[in-house]
């Protein structure tokens, strides 16, 4: 027990002087934990995040911009791989992180459950849900666990392209007809709040927070973050002469930040329940892909063993002769 | 935390960026055989021309010297100020050197 705690002082000491932790290193049991689950709820998020924009790929309007959201979903498949390679590290494999998605006990970002209804809404997606992921990434090249931290600047390289080109989208519909503009501004209405639901619940009510910043794992609360991301759109939403659907938004002098109106929490947690508008369809997607890849997983591996077993064979013939 | 045997093996994954630097760990990923391990690293690790060449070594096949014995492997040189320039006083006059 005397040993235990002075391991999770040296621990502490070791973040503390912003050391990273590598994968063989001692780390108290619930640092592991917390890693797994912060970083396994991430990858399930790029991947279950591919849903909602793969919606759009066969209605793209041009062939741009049908390219263009291919390499996007296409990077988040890949950003899900790097993040279940970070979380595997820690000891669990990837079987386990999958079934965990797919039985309903892992969590990914609420705001994937929202439908995506017209083209302004891959405008809307890429601008702002990517924009505050960007945010909360960004943050996290900085986390305290080394693999982690190093999927983060792979993940946020790519990213950037992934807002422009929402952004792009908001542009063009918003310098277009009165109709495009009406659903720039509609999409911009849908999504504003879920977008600043996915920093999460407020400081007072994150359960995790205190410890992820004291391990370093998080180096910014919620509620930075979120300042953060409004102060940094609002002048983006005005280059695009919508409006932002909050009434008590005002920018406050004293404070050199935005205020902004309250936001419903008892629609974050339903959604967080499994009671959003999309949570069944997203989860039956992800299984569904899951039981028609079996097959090809199966032969796969069947045809790597029957390689390595006549390789095997051949190398004993070629020495018995 | 076991991984079953009909699971994918993993794969270490190094990116040469371009001739003349050497090839740079970039990641895993888990992949039936070799072969295929090479052409998901390209898709995985090197969509936007990071790389002219990869390597894929099978993660098992890695022998990693462990973290507790960080102390006696590397604290032996920490004593050895005279392997560096620096320990040296050279007048300024001799010029650089």
């Amino acid at each position: 027990m005397g040993e235990e705690i002075s391991l999770d002082h040296r621990f502490q000491a070791y973040v503390d002087a912003d050391n990273k932790v590598e994968p063989k290193d001692w780390m108290p049991e619930k640092y592991r934990k917390t890693m797994i689950r912060q970083i396994s709820q991430h990858a399930h998020s790029e991947v279950v995040g591919m849903l909602p924009e793969a919606n759009w790929i066969t209605r793209a309007p041009s062939l741009r911009s049908k390219l263009i959201l291919l390499a996007k979903v296409q990077d988040e498949g890949g950003h899900g791989l790097y993040l279940y390679s970070a979380a595997e590290t820690l000891g669990i494999s990837r079987e386990e992180l999958l079934d965990d998605l797919l039985a309903g006990r892992a969590k990914y970002s609420s705001i994937f459950n929202y439908p995506t209804l017209n083209w302004a809404d891959m405008g809307a997606v890429g601008w702002l849900v990517d924009g505050a992921a960007i945010a909360n990434q960004v943050m996290l090249c900085r986390t305290s666990y080394g693999p982690y931290a190093r999927a983060m600047v792979r993940i946020c390289k790519e990213e950037s392209f992934h807002q422009r080109q929402g952004y792009e989208i908001m542009m063009h519909l918003a310098a277009g007809t009165p109709d495009q503009k009406a659903m720039a501004q509609d999409a911009l209405n849908r999504w504003w709040w879920p977008s600043l639901m996915m920093f999460g619940p407020p400081d007072d009510q994150s359960p995790n927070t205190a410890q992820s910043m004291a391990w370093r794992i998080k180096r910014k609360t919620n509620d930075e973050l979120r300042q953060e991301f409004v102060d940094k759109t609002v002048p983006q939403v005005e280059f695009l002469g919508l409006n932002v659907p909050d009434s008590h938004l005002k920018w406050n002098d004293a404070r050199e930040h935005y205020d902004f109106g309250p936001i419903d929490w008892e629609e974050f947690f339903q959604i967080i329940a499994g009671n959003g508008p999309c949570n069944k369809e997203r989860l039956a997607a992800r299984q569904k892909a899951h039981d028609d890849g079996m097959w090809v997983r199966e032969a796969a591996l069947a045809h790597a063993k029957k390689r390595a077993a006549a390789s095997a064979s051949n190398a004993l013939k070629t020495s018995a002769a | 935390m076991s991984q079953s045997p009909d699971a994918w093996p993993l794969w270490e994954v190094f990116v040469r960026s371009k001739n003349g630097l050497a090839h740079k760990h970039s990641g895993s990923l888990h992949a039936p055989d070799a072969e295929t391990a090479l052409k998901s690293a390209r898709d995985v690790y090197t969509r936007r021309s990071e790389g002219v060449s990869i390597w894929v070594i099978p993660s098992s096949a890695v022998v990693a010297s462990s973290p507790d014995e960080r102390e006696p492997l590397f604290a032996p040189s920490d004593d050895k100020p005279y392997r560096h320039p620096t320990f040296y006083d050279i007048p300024d006059e001799v010029g650089h050197m």
